[in-house]
């Protein structure tokens, strides 16, 4: 067969600076509007907040454990920085924690796929690589973005939580603290949990180089033994990646809410970024599709990942109800103030239910019949509702842990999400340029060129 | 046209053509029972009786006679009754799930995989109501019956209550399932009988199949929309068996991740007992050539990943008990750990999570006699996972006071014996009248998976 090359055309280069620069503005815009106007709005926002903090205090007096938290929460605000730039560093988190996401599902796509054997995918696999090459970069801007937002973000690095016989001590954060800091110090530098981070990212990187290659020097080759060797890397790194996932939730996401935890996070984050990624793949195939690429690929391979889109929304709901069932049916002050910082909260109240429409009710509906798959015009409409609907789900992990009361939605929001999809675009981009965008020597694409279902 | 690609391996070896599946399969529906068979039936008849005077003495005397005091108020019945509803799953799941993904290794096991699962569920669901005491009011407590006794009604709040419809539903799908599969085997074997008796018996279970192309095609229509329908059964089924425990207030059941951890655990034991069963009857039935070392490997690679889920679950529920900064969750753990009841989690820990890891060598995985041993090994571990679930975190409650040691009694294990019994003899039953592997379906792919010859 002829070999493909994916071209970055500078109109492709023009739109994508397009969407960074539109992002910046709005981002500005966005900054401008937070620190100045919206008073006569602030006021009735003002009103509710009073009402919702008593709210949530008063969920909170039942505590038995941590009664004591809230106090110092208080005292906490002054040495934080200000609504607006918490708000930033808030968004820079969850964008970094997303579109991480989005770049190790490409690895994990990509792993499965060698793992499970499956032949259908053997023509789009290179998207998710191309995906993937992002890793590095999001590690860096994780890793350097973690120490300007730590003290607004994560309550967890304020050392005075940590000061035993003072008012701000804080019995169960302390209790916990060796997951951050140790060897060192409580309240001293995490020093275990910025190592997490770097190692995770570093063997994530490893895998994927190493995978990466061989799935390169296969289109020179041929034969069968590097996708033998792809498949075995792929199950060690499966292995790698059911416990780097988790602990990764519980880090950089559950944390933010130190007081709080749930044993079905890691895999309700793990939920959130698979769908998520597929979804992305399904786009870029679509869109390559609609430019004259990926001829290899047909409305049944779409339908397969159609399939994949439907069944993983539907598991994320499963995830997503049974930890939120599970909660609310014990009712147990320390678990269910969660959720109730996200229901009764005015800022976050239809956040919390819109979540839930786009990342279930309109995927399960849309995609029910068999025509919706493999129409590349519905997977259009249900892929961007779930990209949308998942930075939604990350935004509601993260920002009421952040901001309490004072969260909220707009340009600030919009903006900043634009700008690291551009960035996350043209990387991805880029590095589909580097190889043939249908892996010609794979030894499954016979068996995918006449896939029919 | 469809195409395989030279890396998969062959699921049907020596050649088979499709005349000899019909030969190897219908010879022991045909011929007279083995001496094998005689002595296993023998031996289940046995274990039956043993068990039927326990369960009659049960129902005789009360469940007094069972070993549970007033802190242990469930112990063996329903740590039986989760076991076998665990063993239960992997039926549907080869099935249905294996279906959907069409894995073709999944036809030559899959009959007696199904019919496993719906002699487990019976088995599961016989403790629940042992445990009423009183089978005969039980239709009263379990189902929302019309208030025959005044104005009580079943607790509609109670997972208990959604046991029984989610139990009741997936038993129903699974047998129509089965059922369905069957038709066009018990087809083929009406075809070919010789005498009176089993032309009558055979037609009459055949349902007049005629083998038309459009019966065909029905049959496969139905049997995707029934492995769709059962697929969420499947995981409806053990996630409410697991809400059992996870919505209450009890430390070491009120955990998160419980739904999809018993799942996975669900599906690892049922693939161990599948496993179990299948080594033995590819033996006694000379089916080798259609279960191969391939699909024990595949198999074993289930339960690696199964397993590995599982351990990562543990390793969550511990971590997550430190973290959480709960006394009471955290004694919850470390009781399980050091306390009285240390023995059944280390031999939990040892069986589930350690033992499947040694399938990670292809020696132990593709040997006959190891695979063997780690089934068994696993089917003990799933035991007393629910061993530990269930009586490690009763018996040590809130009030030290009442803190207490459960001693099963000799009717603990007589009923136990009793769900052994019938589940062999009804195991026995189904392997000497029922054709045990999928004829129709293993036909299908003798052109694509068959080895040349």
């Amino acid at each position: 067969m002829t070999e493909e090359r994916y071209e970055f055309t500078a109109g492709a280069k023009k739109k994508i600076f397009i969407l960074g620069a539109v992002g910046i503005v709005l981002l500005i815009i966005g900054v401008f509007m937070a620190k100045s106007g919206g008073h006569a709005e602030e006021a009735g926002h003002a009103l509710n907040t009073i009402e919702e903090t008593s709210l949530l205090a008063s969920a909170d007096e039942n505590t038995i454990v941590s009664n004591s938290e809230e106090a110092h929460g208080e005292e906490g605000e002054h040495h934080e920085s200000a609504p607006w730039l918490k708000r930033i560093f808030s968004n820079l988190w969850i964008n970094n924690v997303y579109f991480t996401g989005l770049a190790i599902i490409g690895l994990f796509f990509i792993t499965i796929q060698y793992a499970s054997q499956a032949g259908w995918s053997a023509g789009m696999k290179r998207i998710p690589l191309a995906m993937a090459s992002y890793l590095p970069l999001a590690g860096i801007i994780m890793l350097v973005s973690w120490f300007a937002v730590k003290a607004d973000v994560f309550h967890w690095t304020h050392s005075t939580l940590y000061a035993e016989g003072t008012d701000t001590f804080d019995k169960i954060i302390n209790g916990k603290a060796g997951l951050w800091y140790w060897p060192l110090a409580k309240g001293s530098f995490p020093i275990f949990y910025v190592a997490r981070m770097v190692i995770f990212f570093g063997l994530w990187y490893w895998f994927f180089k190493l995978i990466k290659d061989h799935m390169l020097a296969e289109d020179l080759e041929g034969g069968f033994d590097h996708w033998k060797k792809a498949r075995s890397l792929s199950a060690i790194f499966l292995v790698i990646f059911a416990v780097t996932s988790s602990v990764s939730a519980w880090d950089w996401v559950m944390s933010v809410d130190p007081h709080w935890f749930s044993t079905m996070f890691g895999w309700y984050m793990f939920a959130s970024w698979w769908v998520n990624g597929l979804a992305f793949i399904t786009i870029v195939v679509v869109m390559l599709k609609q430019k004259g690429y990926l001829k290899v690929v047909n409305s049944n391979h779409l339908h397969d990942i159609g399939k994949f889109i439907f069944g993983f929304s539907i598991f994320w709901a499963y995830i997503w109800f049974s930890q939120f069932l599970l909660i609310y049916y014990a009712n147990i002050p320390e678990e269910v103030v969660y959720f109730i910082e996200r229901i009764s909260s005015s800022n976050y109240a239809w956040i919390f239910y819109t979540n839930i429409i786009l990342n279930f009710v309109l995927p399960f509906l849309l995609l029910m019949t068999r025509d919706a798959k493999r129409h590349m015009s519905i997977l259009m409409v249900v892929c961007p509702i779930i990209i949308v609907g998942h930075w939604v789900d990350f935004y509601l992990m993260i920002t009421p842990g952040v901001m309490k009361t004072d969260g909220a939605f707009g340009l600030i929001e919009i903006g900043m999400f634009m700008v690291f999809l551009a960035l996350f675009i043209y990387v991805m981009l880029h590095n589909l340029t580097k190889s043939l965008l249908v892996a010609k020597n794979h030894p499954m694409l016979e068996e995918s060129l006449h896939h029919h279902i | 046209m469809q195409v395989t690609s030279p890396l998969r391996e062959t699921l049907i070896t020596k050649g088979k053509t499709v005349h000899d599946i019909t030969e190897d399969i219908c010879r022991q529906v045909e011929g007279k029972p083995t001496k094998s068979w005689m002595i296993g039936m023998a031996i289940s008849l046995g274990i039956l009786a043993i068990g039927a005077y326990a369960v009659f003495a049960l129902l005789w005397e009360g469940i007094g006679v069972w070993g549970m005091n007033k802190t242990v108020g469930w112990a063996w019945d329903i740590t039986n009754f989760v076991w076998w509803v665990g063993i239960g799953h992997a039926g549907t799941l080869i099935s249905a799930i294996l279906l959907l993904f069409r894995q073709k290794w999944r036809m030559s096991i899959n009959r007696a995989a199904e019919a496993m699962t719906i002699f487990a569920v019976i088995c599961a669901a016989t403790f629940p109501m042992f445990h009423m005491g009183r089978l005969w009011i039980g239709f009263y407590w379990a189902l929302p019956l019309p208030n025959a006794f005044g104005s009580l009604w079943v607790n509609f709040n109670s997972p208990l209550l959604w046991d029984v419809f989610a139990i009741s539903t997936y038993f129903t799908v699974s047998l129509v399932f089965w059922y369905i599969g069957l038709i066009p085997d018990f087809a083929t074997i009406r075809d070919r009988a010789t005498n009176k008796i089993s032309k009558a018996v055979y037609s009459a279970l055949s349902f007049g199949w005629d083998g038309a192309a459009k019966t065909w095609m029905r049959y496969e229509s139905v049997a995707l929309i029934l492995a769709g329908l059962a697929t969420p059964l499947v995981l409806s089924v053990h996630t409410i068996v697991s809400m059992d425990f996870a919505t209450s207030v009890i430390p070491g059941w009120h955990t998160t991740i419980f739904p999809p951890y018993f799942v996975a655990g669900a599906i690892f034991s049922g693939f161990a007992m599948v496993l179990t069963l299948m080594l033995v009857t590819r033996k006694v039935f000379k089916l080798e050539d259609y279960i191969t070392i391939y699909h024990i490997e595949l198999m074993n690679i289930v339960i690696i990943i199964t397993g590995s889920i599982v351990g990562v679950a543990y390793i969550t529920e511990f971590f997550i008990a430190w973290y959480s900064g709960v006394p009471y969750e955290q004694y919850a753990f470390i009781n399980r750990a050091f306390g009285p009841y240390n023995w059944a989690y280390y031999t939990m820990m040892t069986c589930n999570v350690i033992a499947p890891q040694l399938f990670w060598f292809k020696k132990i995985r593709t040997s006959i006699v190891s695979t063997m041993v780690i089934s068994i090994i696993v089917n003990i571990g799933m035991w007393f996972e629910r061993f530990v679930i269930i009586v490690t975190s009763l018996h040590r409650d809130y009030l030290p006071s009442s803190w207490v040691m459960f001693y099963p009694t000799k009717y603990d294990v007589g009923v136990y014996l009793f769900s052994f019994g019938f589940f062999f003899t009804a195991f026995l039953l189904f392997s000497k009248f029922f054709p045990v592997l999928n004829m129709a379906e293993l036909k299908s792919i003798v052109k694509s998976s068959s080895e040349k010859k």
